[in-house]
């Protein structure tokens, strides 16, 4: 009953997000500051993260397929199809879902508790529309550039493994991630990334609008948050994934 | 004039409100009183359109609420300033950015003619200049409550609600919020609506006084009939204080 009840108010709620603006001046104003917050401060996790996967990944890859009847390129094949399948778009966005799904509940949130909501309702503002909507618009813009610049610094990092360590050669690697390349599967990532960016605002504003109570209660929207939209994401990827692979 | 009439509100079976009726006359401060837990702050948010009611009607000068559309139910609330508990400022906006907002969003005015109708409305409520630049949370408790206020009439609303005004402030601070309040209600005409349990508020500002009991309106009058009233619920609410008690006494 719970679910359907928070499909419901979800959907409910984003009829009231997905409209035009009161004032478009306002969300030009709002876009710019969500860009910053959501992306720009997201890129020094994306490149830690990115690098460091990458580098290990390769480095797995490597001891674990000792074979002489293995090509050289295969490590280099894995590495890079792994990080533009799988972990640059999905592996990503769960980790994003703490970061950003937190910080949008915790924020609306907080300002649900503290009666700011109330007030913009109060002076005739369409509180959702005009909170909300900026954040999911940003973010929904700033994915895709975060899931190829993971690409890039995850593939960097594999190459890293060459250049510092003698388990890879740089020439052997550079040849795996160029080998029999299907630009197919970066356009795969990204499309599941603008569905997952879609998802982790959306699912984290809805907790953090229809939050109540104290600080407690706030951090419960935040906990909801998370785990509501990583599970969205682990089922709208098994979902993209038979949809736009299983050809 | 707001008027309710017959209204009735309930949360999962508990009857919160019980076919309450009471008139908010125009260009005086109404006082919606009564004990923690009495239904009043359930009755005001009734009265705004943050709770749905089950029963009745609540006219805005004739114009029901609850039969009105989302974009109607829009359109009237800029005609309707409100003064929260917790002043409920922007945390994001500077004091000067907080009062310009409501003007931004629905006045069809110029850049410097926003900022000029902000800064009339700070000085109104007597914020000094130095303030304006700063953080909500770099402000005491009763400048953010003037803030509030400012914010609330930079719209020149028809209808000003005040949440618990007082809460949270010294009583010296609470006597000039009430009068800025009062101040405020005969200069602009507005029809003020204020949700309080502060006697002293009451005794100061209070011209129509609507008592609420377990939900129910169980008195209507004047500061002035107060002291002659035979009704044991309100003399227990209003004459607590052995203050109150003497002040009754020394009046009747």
């Amino acid at each position: 009953m719970n679910i359907l009840q928070d499909t419901g108010s979800y959907a409910l709620l984003m009829k009231r997000v997905l409209v035009a603006p009161d004032r478009w001046r306002m969300f030009f104003r709002q876009f710019p500051k969500e860009l910053e917050k959501l992306g720009l401060q997201s890129l020094p996790i994306v490149i830690i993260i990115s690098v460091f996967i990458g580098a290990i990944m390769t480095i797995q890859t490597k001891l674990n397929t000792e074979n002489p009847l293995l090509p050289t390129y295969s490590t280099g094949l894995v590495t890079r199809d792994t990080l533009l399948l799988e972990f640059s778009s999905t592996i990503l966005c769960l980790i994003l879902a703490g970061k950003i799904g937190s910080n949008i509940a915790s924020e609306i949130g907080t300002m649900r508790i503290t009666e700011q909501i109330d007030a913009l309702e109060i002076m005739g503002v369409n509180s959702a529309n005009y909170l909300i909507l900026p954040k999911i618009a940003a973010f929904i813009f700033m994915m895709p550039f975060l899931v190829i610049f993971s690409m890039a610094v995850g593939l960097g990092g594999g190459y890293l493994v060459g250049v510092f360590t003698d388990i890879i050669t740089t020439a052997d690697y550079l040849l795996g991630i160029q080998y029999a390349f299907i630009p197919y599967y970066v356009f795969y990532s990204l499309v599941k990334s603008v569905v997952f960016a879609f998802l982790i605002s959306s699912v984290a504003a809805y907790y953090g609008y229809y939050a109540y109570g104290g600080a407690l209660d706030v951090g419960k929207a935040s906990t909801n948050a998370v785990v509501n939209s990583s599970i969205l994401i682990l089922f709208f990827n098994l979902l993209i994934t038979n949809l736009m692979l299983n050809q | 004039m707001i008027e309710v009439k017959n209204i009735d509100k309930s949360f999962d079976g508990n009857h919160v409100l019980k076919n309450v009726s009471a008139v908010f006359d125009n260009g005086k401060t109404n006082m919606i009183i009564g004990a923690s837990g009495s239904g009043k702050t359930v009755l005001m948010k009734s009265v705004i359109g943050l709770h749905r009611i089950d029963n009745g009607r609540i006219e805005y000068d004739g114009r029901n609420l609850p039969d009105m559309r989302m974009s109607d139910v829009r359109l009237l609330r800029r005609e309707v300033g409100m003064l929260f508990q917790g002043s409920a400022l922007f945390d994001s906006l500077s004091v000067l950015e907080n009062v310009i907002y409501p003007l931004e969003m629905f006045a069809k005015t110029t850049k410097e003619e926003m900022v000029e109708r902000a800064r009339f409305c700070l000085q109104h409520v007597d914020l000094k200049e130095k303030s304006y630049n700063l953080a909500p949370s770099e402000i005491s408790g009763g400048m953010q409550k003037r803030v509030a206020i400012a914010r609330a009439i930079a719209l020149q609303p028809k209808y000003l609600f005040c949440d618990e005004p007082n809460s949270g402030l010294d009583p010296q601070t609470s006597l000039i919020i009430d009068q800025l309040i009062h101040e405020i209600t005969r200069e602009f005409d507005i029809t003020t609506i204020i949700n309080s349990h502060d006697m002293n508020s009451v005794m100061e500002i209070g011209e129509n006084i609507i008592f609420i009991n377990k939900g129910e309106k169980a008195w209507q009058g004047s500061k002035e009939d107060i002291f002659h009233v035979d009704n044991e619920d309100l003399n227990n609410f209003v004459f607590a204080s052995e203050l109150y008690k003497k002040v009754k006494k020394a009046n009747s």
